[in-house]
């Protein structure tokens, strides 16, 4: 018992750790394929302690809710990245949450993040959580249609399970798998508020979205929702590489040496998907954010089709 | 000691005896008070009694007839299972919306209008719950729709309440005929009425096929189900704001019991493709109630129509239930039926609950347009407290209940690839995208709801000069939002009394959750799925109150205040805030066009002009569009051509007569 506390605490912890790492050598490699130099890796981290020691500037009518907000967005990314399998399956709480589950934790954490974006009461504010809201519309239904995807194929929408199942030789190539994945990939860049549905550089253009709702944000809170999304990013990255990548994860119990070979394995994907995810943004150009319905409608269908598919037959 | 049946039915004739009470007292200012605590205490009673019955042997049944009604039959009363849990749902509800109308039905101005409908309301929905024939069901539901209808026009001088009174008016006798039209089906020609009749004889599939269309259509049009729910929209919002909440959140739960009691028990066997037509309804009516939502700005309609997306979900649920049940695979019919249930149960706790919330906005700004509202959080903090609870709730996000219910249903479609018809397998995977969907919009809707009215800056002097209602409109919220916590956070307790009400309608039932550890749920098995609310709200609340605890004490606690930064803009007016059509503007863009028929027209000033810029919006409600509009031409065309026959001679008219004597009795010698 004690054990399991401690290697499921170590995962908390560990993606906690991790997820600043992420966003910092992505934003590295982005420089770099930009033939820039670019900030250290490990800039996030010292934005984020120099955040949180700096003052909070709260504007005038701001309400506890715009208070609250950062450590709810922050608990619930949290809870939600902790409980994908990283580098090891079937720990202590991994059957608190199942996929649909995690998934409707972002949308916790969304809600909120899109209520903040209202409470100060700016034109910005406003037009980044509704332009969210109308992400999230649809990026919410073709993440379902993936886990169904994804549960039909393993008969489980616990992640651990489908893990274990995809490692299993029983899996072989399937179609509804590949669409899953495209959709996948597409629903992870448009919730990461990445390149090309919003682009987390830059908060001074008109087609903002994520930026325009912390617009107001400053100091410890800003690190919190920082923080949050790195999370958020970690944990897309996290279940992509557990689903279709699961090789070197360390079954429930294995012993010490394999979760460090499981951890060790884990970082190498992280950084593989982090560079991939760098060159899929520095080669492609931001959308127009009424055609970013058109992009997640894409996902939309992929994901119905996959799901149609196992329908039809369970081997597809 | 009383049967149970003879306690709840006093309990009804004390809720009618309230009403003449309210009609003997009239206008006197204690009424109010006496009307409320009144049909409180009945209600409470009455859960009292449904509790010691359902503690005692949750399956039993116990029957009473009466020697009312049609002489030859009675009155029969029956209290099962599955009315038990429906009478839990109608009573709680009453009892809050008795609670909140204590304080705020002082603010009533004519409160002889409502006080004595009100019980007799509430007696009605009772009596539909407990009926056990034909007859008296029918008796009860219309006196159920006459209740309310006077309770909607307890405003009767607004035109929207008139126009909102007629079109409820027309709806409710449409549907009280389908639903004479379906019981007459099922009683046969020999009129066997009780239920214990109707279940003996056998349906023939036709007459089952017909059966079901006709309870679609009238329960349906009681529930809201799309194109059926044009009337509700108007009405609900119309009354005052707890019977708002009863109407939503309890009525159109007894349209649901109407449709459980009839299809799952009374019809018998039911045919694989009721599932699909079901699910069908049930998934367009969540998606275009949402959307309707979306569009709307006053508040009380956002909610009204956020309630006919509540009714798609719960159809979804029955649907899937019909299906599984039409291939005996009874436990996922149990898990699917359960969904369904668990959701009736939920959207009666957070419907009556924002519908209250709607209602202290009412009383404390007097608007219900949220585009003049805004900032009210600062100025009515427990109310906007609730209220987010209510909204995150109906949103299906964790650890709150509306998401257990969700989840379920979509165990429920993770199961629905072994059914074998293939119309089946083609449509629940579509259902299951626009139940996503619906839910995906809710969020986005009451973000818009809850972000408008209570968060930004104040739009108007009457938000700005609001103020925090009465202890006992605040104690019922409290109580809801506190029933939506647990149910989200123990679901497994929920389920399990849900069991019972399976057991009954289908011989399965869920998995006994009591036995799984730390308040999980496992609807499958362990490997497959499983959820636990209360370890999720655990982890939620202790990261979120470490992490404020570390970056308190560790780094930084102080706050400065400054105007809003807002990328350096000067200060701006609050009307520059996004308001609520601004805010579903990128969501209108996607599907208005489709949905709507959504036309907007910009109308610039020329240069140099001084005159404002115009922006007009047009929704198109192609129901009404395309149904309602022609019925109504072609009975008022009718109306006008046949207008003369009311301007004949004696002569004529007995000419008629005979005509149409002479064509039946050739109708009768051809017909045998």
């Amino acid at each position: 018992m004690t054990t399991d506390i401690l290697v499921q605490g170590s995962q908390m912890t560990l993606v906690l750790l991790l997820s600043p790492l992420l966003t910092g050598f992505v934003r590295k490699v982005k420089a770099r394929l930009l033939r820039r130099q670019g900030p250290p890796v490990l800039q996030p981290y010292r934005d984020l302690i120099r955040l949180v020691r700096k003052d909070v500037v709260l504007a005038e009518n701001a309400s506890w809710l715009f208070r609250a907000a950062p450590y709810l967005i922050f608990a619930a990314t949290w809870v939600a990245a902790a409980l994908v399998p990283t580098f090891a399956t079937g720990l202590l709480f991994s059957w608190t949450a199942d996929l649909i589950a995690i998934a409707a934790l972002l949308g916790s954490a969304r809600f909120f993040l899109a209520l903040a974006g209202m409470d100060v009461g700016t034109s910005f504010g406003g037009i980044g959580s509704s332009r969210e809201m109308m992400i999230s519309s649809l990026a919410e239904p073709a993440m379902l249609l993936i886990v169904f995807t994804l549960a039909l194929t393993a008969g489980s929408t616990q992640l651990s399970t489908i893990t274990t199942f995809v490692t299993s030789p029983a899996v072989g190539l399937r179609v509804s798998l590949g669409l899953a994945l495209i959709a996948l990939i597409i629903v992870a860049v448009a919730e990461n508020a990445r390149v090309p549905v919003d682009n987390p550089a830059t908060h001074l253009e008109l087609t903002m979205v994520h930026e325009a709702m912390v617009l107001e944000y400053s100091g410890r809170h800003l690190a919190m929702i920082e923080i949050a999304a790195s999370l958020k990013l970690l944990l897309y990255v996290s279940l992509i590489s557990c689903i279709f990548i699961p090789w070197g994860v360390a079954a429930a119990g294995a012993g010490p040496a394999a979760y460090a070979m499981g951890a060790l394995t884990y970082v190498a994907k992280l950084a593989v998907c982090g560079a991939l995810l760098a060159l899929f943004e520095t080669s492609i150009a931001k959308m127009r954010v009424f055609r970013v319905p058109d992009f997640l409608g894409a996902a939309l269908m992929l994901g119905l089709l996959a799901t149609l598919l196992l329908f039809v037959s369970r081997s597809l | 000691m009383m049967e149970t049946p003879a306690i709840l039915l006093s309990c009804v004739a004390g809720l009618l005896a309230t009403a003449a009470v309210a009609v003997a007292a009239g206008r006197s200012a204690a009424a109010t008070r006496v009307v409320y605590c009144a049909t409180l205490a009945i209600s409470l009673l009455i859960l009292g009694t449904v509790a010691r019955h359902l503690l005692a042997d949750a399956s039993a049944i116990s029957r009473l007839v009466l020697p009312v009604g049609l002489p030859w039959l009675g009155a029969h009363f029956r209290l099962d299972a599955l009315s038990a849990f429906f009478l839990v749902v109608v009573n709680l509800g009453a009892a809050g919306a008795s609670l909140y109308g204590l304080g705020y039905g002082r603010h009533e101005t004519a409160p002889h209008r409502i006080l004595p409908f009100l019980p007799a309301f509430l007696a009605g929905m009772n009596l539909v719950v407990l009926a056990d024939d034909a007859f008296t069901f029918l008796l009860s539901w219309e006196f159920m729709s006459l209740a309310s209808w006077a309770l909607v026009l307890a405003h009767h001088r607004a035109e929207d309440n008139q126009r909102a009174g007629y079109v409820y008016l027309v709806m409710a006798s449409f549907g009280t005929l389908t639903l004479l039209l379906a019981f007459g089906l099922m009683s046969g020609a020999e009129g066997g009425y009780a239920f214990d009749a109707i279940r003996a004889a056998g349906h023939p599939p036709l007459l089952a096929a017909l059966v079901l269309g006709l309870m679609l259509a009238g329960a349906g049009s009681k529930a809201g189900l799309v194109p059926l729910h044009v009337w509700l929209p108007l009405a609900h919002p119309a009354a005052p704001s707890h019977v708002s909440a009863l109407m939503s959140g309890v009525m159109t739960k007894v349209a649901v019991y109407a449709f459980i009691r009839v299809a799952f028990d009374l019809l018998g066997a039911p045919a694989w493709w009721m599932g699909m037509v079901v699910l069908v309804l049930g998934g367009l009516t969540a998606t275009v109630g949402i959307l309707h939502a979306m569009m709307e700005k006053d508040l009380k309609r956002l909610l009204a129509y956020s309630s006919i997306e509540n009714i798609g979900v719960i159809f979804v649920g029955l649907g899937l239930a019909l299906a599984f049940h039409a291939n005996a695979m009874e436990q996922p019919a149990a898990l699917a039926l359960t969904a369904a249930l668990f959701h009736v149960l939920n959207h009666s706790f957070f419907k009556s609950l924002l519908f209250f919330g709607a209602g202290a906005v009412l009383t404390a700004t007097g608007e219900r347009d949220m585009e003049k509202l805004g900032g009210l959080i600062h100025r009515m903090p427990f109310t906007s407290a609730v209220f987010l609870v209510g909204c995150v709730a109906i949103s299906a996000l964790p650890p709150f209940n509306g998401f257990v219910s969700e989840w379920l249903a979509f165990q429920a479609i993770l199961q629905s690839p072994q059914l074998p018809q293939w119309g089946l397998k083609i449509i629940v995977p579509a259902v299951g995208g626009l139940l996503a969907l619906s839910a995906a919009l809710a969020a986005a809707c009451f973000v818009k709801a809850y972000g408008v009215t209570f968060l930004g800056r104040p739009r108007g002097d009457a938000a700005a000069d609001a103020t925090e209602v009465d202890r006992y409109s605040r104690a019922a919220m409290a109580i809801l939002a506190l029933f939506c916590l647990l149910a989200g956070v123990l679901p497994g307790r929920v389920i399990d009394g849900l069991a019972p009400v399976t057991q009954t309608l289908l011989s399965a039932r869920m998995p006994a959750q009591a036995e799984v550890g730390w308040q999980s749920i496992v609807p499958i098995a362990a490997a497959h799925s499983s959820y636990n609310g209360l370890l999720v709200f655990t982890f939620i609340a202790v990261s979120a109150a470490l992490a404020a605890f570390a970056v308190h004490h560790l780094a930084s606690r102080r706050v400065r205040r400054a105007p809003a930064w807002g990328c350096g803009f000067p200060a701006t007016p609050a009307v520059t805030q996004y308001t609520a059509s601004s805010f579903a503007q990128p969501i209108r863009r996607v599907f208005g066009a489709m949905v709507f028929r959504a036309r907007e027209t910009v109308d610039m000033p020329e240069p140099g002009s001084m005159r404002p810029a115009r922006f007009t919006l047009r929704l198109r409600d192609l129901a009404w569009d395309g149904i309602y509009a022609p019925i109504a031409a072609g009975v008022g065309l009718a109306a006008t051509r046949l207008n003369v026959l009311q301007f004949l001679t004696i002569r004529r008219y007995l000419t008629l007569v005979f005509l149409a004597l002479v064509s039946l009795l050739l109708v009768l010698a051809i017909w045998s």
